[in-house]
């Protein structure tokens, strides 16, 4: 909480504080709410196991042979969950490219960083982080699908230029 | 069942920093307009609808927060949520419910108090609606990010350059000065934008919308109602088309171009009976969702006011200002009248009335010949798009 939250707390008897623009009297909230969600990845299990050894998987329905990257547990087309896990080609083109430059806070500890859609050469696309230099990419630039560690500790998959 | 649902009050809150109102009075303030210009009380409404994202504001039941403020109580109603396009998909709500005959009067009220947080949580938050677990979890897309990679799509096809999505910030800038209800009422050069420093590549702090407070209110009538009351003034709903895409950006095919919103214009075209082939020729002007620079050129193409690629060229050649091809965002666009996420959708309505009816402020009038103008509103990127055609004359 800011000092001058506090100060008017015990001079004024309130945690207000006057806006500095527009002059005008704002209450600051005393409840505040941190979120951290807790999701399910029980179906997606290979997916992680995959990524460890370095593999990109995806999940394809046995009937149908739809592939699924993300990977899903169930096949719309074919009303079915009888699917199994493949292992994708780690070649592909990147489509397009950003750099975030504004970053949301809980990114804080990164510089600036590169995201690029690549269509894999088996088709899905997939859309990562580029290790690359973002000014030194030409059209039709070629990339690869590697697993690095985050700063945070966990691996993700990101995207490198061949 | 009503064969035809009207607009017959409007009202708009001042766009911006509102730090002297809650989000109540932020509410009234549009609420208090529409009910004058329909000539009716909160006792004459049968449902009303909320559109507001939330998240970033304190207060999550704002139907019930007017039903109390504004004596809308024990009357129906809900809050909708559809991203950037909760506005239209609150305007859906009471269309189909006047339409249906379930009701004969519905109110749409538009809020958004993206301030009551600080920006940095606003980025935070503003990124989650694209897939969270696959795209931002991960890869921390912002919500510029997530259209800077239509940007950048959209330059390396055809050729279309930071100057050209500049000159849409200019133009937007150019009729937001004109408009009293703004955020940002001031012009601006083509060097300003460049200058200004990189938000994601290729978008510059000059192509993004701003976060901003503000409300907007309609009242929608069923022709019934419109005969019973005697309206004069009032604008009908011709047609409406909704979208939806991927949640994830990696599952689509093109970023060019979003499928939700040729999906949505193709409805509402021919709902409205327009010629898909040439909608310009139907129209006195347009709405398009500008939250950034290049999704107004998208929006172009995906509306079919030119060809696929060509979209640059209208701003280019200037084709979109009032005078032109098909004048656009002639309000200032999100891009300077400002982007309160839930009241937008609702803000584009006010302002079709506003032009149909010629009652738009000096300098940013459209000529009204075809008396049909166009709203397209969309949520995410492309996650949801709305495409709803306004007209002086019922179908």
């Amino acid at each position: 909480m800011n000092e001058e939250v506090k100060k008017n707390m015990e001079e004024f008897g309130f945690p207000v504080i006057v806006d500095e623009k527009s002059g005008a009297m704002q209450w600051v909230d005393m409840r505040e709410l941190r979120l951290r969600y807790i999701i399910s990845v029980e179906n997606i299990k290979p997916f992680y196991e995959g990524l460890r050894e370095g593999k990109l998987m995806a999940t394809k329905c046995k009937k149908c042979g739809r592939i699924f990257f993300p990977p899903q547990k169930d096949c719309p087309s074919c009303f079915d969950s009888d699917i199994e896990w493949v292992e994708l080609k780690k070649e592909g083109t990147l489509e397009t490219m950003t750099v975030v430059f504004v970053k949301p806070p809980s990114f804080g500890q990164y510089d600036p960083y590169p995201v690029a859609i690549a269509k894999l050469d088996d088709g899905p696309r997939i859309l990562a982080w580029y290790s690359g230099d973002p000014q030194q990419v030409k059209p039709g630039q070629r990339v690869k699908v590697q697993v690095s560690r985050r700063k945070e500790g966990y691996l993700m998959y990101e995207l490198a230029p061949i | 069942m009503s064969e035809n649902v009207a607009v017959i009050g409007i009202g708009h809150s001042k766009f911006g920093t509102r730090k002297d109102v809650n989000i109540a009075e932020l509410c009234w303030e549009s609420m208090k307009p529409a009910f004058e210009t329909a000539n009716l009380e909160p006792k004459d409404i049968d449902f009303f609808v909320v559109s507001n994202a939330g998240m970033w504001s304190s207060e999550a039941a704002i139907p019930a927060l007017i039903a109390e403020y504004a004596d809308l109580a024990p009357k129906g109603s809900m809050r909708v949520e559809a991203a950037c396009a909760s506005g239209s998909a609150a305007l859906r709500v009471g269309y189909t419910a006047v339409k249906s005959g379930m009701v004969d009067l519905a109110l749409i009220l538009g809020v958004e108090k993206m301030q009551e947080s600080p920006n940095p949580n606003v980025i935070e938050l503003i990124g989650r609606f694209g897939s969270y677990f696959w795209e931002f979890e991960n890869f921390g897309l912002t919500f510029p990010a997530y259209y800077a990679l239509h940007g950048t799509a959209y330059m390396m096809k055809y050729g279309a350059t930071e100057e050209d999505y500049a000159k849409v910030a200019v133009k937007n800038h150019y009729y937001g000065a004109k408009n009293p209800y703004a955020q940002f009422q001031k012009e601006i050069d083509v060097e300003t934008v460049l200058k200004s420093p990189y938000i994601a590549w290729p978008f510059k702090l000059f192509d993004c919308s701003p976060i901003t407070d503000g409300s907007a209110c309609v009242i929608l009538a069923s022709e019934e109602k419109v005969k019973e009351l005697g309206i004069d003034e009032k604008v009908w709903i011709l047609g409406q088309g909704v979208g939806t895409g991927t949640a994830n950006l990696s599952r689509r095919e093109e970023f060019t171009s979003l499928a939700s919103a040729r999906y949505a214009a193709e409805q509402a075209y021919k709902m409205a009976g327009i010629d898909i082939d040439d909608p310009a020729n139907y129209l006195d002007g347009a709405n398009v969702h500008d939250c950034f620079t290049a999704p107004e050129i998208i929006a172009y193409e995906d509306l079919r006011f030119c060809k696929r690629g060509e979209g640059y060229k209208l701003i280019r050649d200037e084709q979109t200002y009032i005078g032109g091809k098909i004048p656009v965002n002639i309000d200032g666009g999100l891009k300077a009248k400002g982007h309160p996420i839930g009241a937008t959708g609702v803000s584009q309505a006010v302002e079709a009335y506003k032009q149909l009816l010629q009652k738009a402020e000096p300098g940013r009038q459209a000529d009204i010949n075809k008396g049909r103008w166009l709203a397209h509103n969309v949520g995410g990127t492309g996650h949801y798009t709305y495409v709803t055609i306004y007209g002086l004359e019922k179908r």
